[in-house]
């Protein structure tokens, strides 16, 4: 009698996707919970973390700083074709500054960590849950909440405002040099009239946004992996799952972000 | 039926649980419509090893899971040192795993790090009275106690299963734990490697006054380490007695199980 609600559970979950749904939020509240709690109560994995942060952000600069010169080449291109157009070429250097800045470099880094580092931390904890690994570390009287996911997650806060600055460096300094190409300006020209009456809040907001994409991807990655089930399947379905959702729930704060920004800095 | 019983375990097996290092209570549970353990009790006091045998999913690794606190009973209790480890706080099941080793059955050894470093792993989190160095020389030492000295700076995919599984046994020693639970520790290993392990554990048995479970299907292991010997089937211990007494009972599957006499 009493097994009958114990089997009829996880298979109405299964097939019902908005049920599904519904308990992948409430498991993802209750893991964030158990994340914060760990991260503010001693003892600190601060050597965990700066190998993280290494990984993570370090070794993403390449990727993001490729990811960032091309937008820049691309904007460069496309807007002058169109600014030419409408007369308004004098307008090019600001048109790339802070296209680049408030929301190409954002939303790029963005997503390019969110491949690179999602699936990454995804596979990792889902290889190393389905090996007994992380029982083992809770066996051995460590949280792996906070040895593993508080660290990934900080470390994820920490590097994406960084490789956004990397982006938008190279994003700025490509835009200058696709126009220079075809048109040449010297680039103490370039930024000046790039950065001509633009102040702090117009790159501060957008650049430190990025600190939610972080927690985002860390959090989403963490939880897909430390939650898998099953051998190879598992990990492979926790790599792709870690890195199309944190996509599109860094989409989705985006959308929010910006009017959230443009509330609070007008 | 009476696996259901037993409504505040907690509190109702203080006195007794503190007496005994292991105290497992009426533990059930399953997983969907399987009932792994059904009303599983017993003691087990320091210095004795209880060698826990069975048919392949009797929920004897579920039950270690449950002793170290991986995996919630759905009723009765299960206590390390006094500690329940269903009920208890964080901070209090944290203090009782800190005093247990627990060797997994495929060793869970953690890839990214090598041979020492994973034995290292609970002195660098718990062991903070250790300078570097002390700590390099206890690595050793355990790795010697378990024949891998030599191995060191080896990943765990370099070396055998077998050796995998000693270095998850000297990880499981680290802490010099009162109580140990080794699944399976001889599974996959030579005769020769096996009774190693086996004297190892007696040793240890003998020195340290360790409590231990060993989940096995090695009867000679298990003739050779344990103390008593729990015999179980479907999720219930069948008999639980030394190994003479196992041979003298006339259960039909405890004859199977002994002797293959089918």
């Amino acid at each position: 009698m009493s097994s009958t609600p114990a089997i009829s559970q996880p298979i109405l979950t299964k097939s019902n996707p908005i049920l599904a749904m519904l308990e992948w939020f409430g498991e993802f509240g209750i893991f964030i919970w158990q994340v914060l709690r760990a991260a503010v109560t001693p003892p600190f994995q601060f050597a965990e973390f700066v190998r993280q942060l290494d990984d993570i952000g370090a070794r993403s600069i390449p990727l993001v700083a490729l990811a960032g010169s091309a937008i820049g080449v691309v904007l460069a291109l496309e807007a002058r074709y169109s600014l030419v157009r409408f007369g308004a070429k004098a307008l090019l250097p600001s048109a790339i500054v802070f296209a680049v800045v408030t929301e190409m470099s954002p939303i790029i880094t963005g997503l390019v960590v969110s491949g690179r580092v999602g699936a990454g931390i995804g596979a990792e904890l889902a290889a190393m849950k389905v090996t007994e690994q992380i029982d083992a570390i809770e066996a051995s009287a460590v949280d792996p909440r906070k040895l593993l996911a508080v660290t990934r997650i900080l470390a994820c806060i920490v590097a994406l405002p960084l490789l956004t600055l990397a982006a938008s460096f190279c994003g700025v300094l490509m835009g200058w040099l696709a126009s220079t190409l075809v048109e040449p300006i010297s680039l103490v020209h370039f930024i000046s009239a790039g950065f001509k009456g633009a102040g702090f809040k117009d790159f501060l907001p957008p650049t430190f946004k990025t600190c939610v994409y972080g927690a985002i991807i860390g959090m989403v990655a963490c939880f897909q992996g430390m939650r898998t089930k099953g051998g190879a399947e598992g990990v492979g379905s926790a790599a792709t799952t870690s890195v199309v959702l944190s996509s599109l729930f860094v989409i989705l704060a985006d959308v929010i972000l910006v009017k959230v920004i443009l509330l609070l800095f007008p | 039926m009476q696996a259901t019983q037993d409504p505040r375990p907690a509190t109702a097996s203080a006195t007794e649980s503190s007496e005994s290092a292991i105290a497992i209570q009426n533990v059930t549970k399953s997983f969907g419509a399987q009932r792994v353990l059904d009303g599983v009790s017993f003691l087990v006091q320091r210095g004795e090893t209880v060698a826990v045998l069975g048919r392949s999913g009797t929920g004897k690794s579920v039950l270690l899971r449950i002793l170290v606190g991986l995996e919630a009973p759905d009723t009765g209790a299960a206590f390390i040192l006094g500690t329940n480890m269903t009920e208890a706080s964080p901070q209090d099941i944290a203090a009782a795993r800190k005093q247990m080793g627990f060797l997994f059955q495929h060793a869970a050894l953690y890839d990214s790090l090598t041979v020492a470093d994973n034995v290292a792993f609970p002195l660098v989190h718990h062991r903070k009275d250790l300078s570097p160095s002390d700590r390099s020389d206890l690595v050793v030492d355990l790795l010697k106690e378990v024949g891998l000295e030599g191995h060191l700076n080896k990943m765990p995919s370099d070396i055998s299963g077998g050796m995998q599984k000693r270095v998850g046994l000297a990880r499981a020693l680290a802490l010099d734990p009162v109580v140990l639970l080794l699944d399976e520790p001889t599974a996959g290993l030579d005769p020769i490697s096996s009774g190693e392990i086996d004297e190892l554990v007696l040793k240890l048995q003998k020195e340290h006054q360790l409590a231990s479970i060993v989940v096995t299907h090695d009867m000679v292991s298990a003739k050779t380490i344990a103390t008593r010997i729990a015999l179980m089937d479907r999720g219930k211990v069948l008999i639980e007695g030394s190994f003479d007494d196992l041979q003298k009972s006339d259960e039909h599957f405890v004859s199977q199980f002994l002797h293959r006499d089918f």
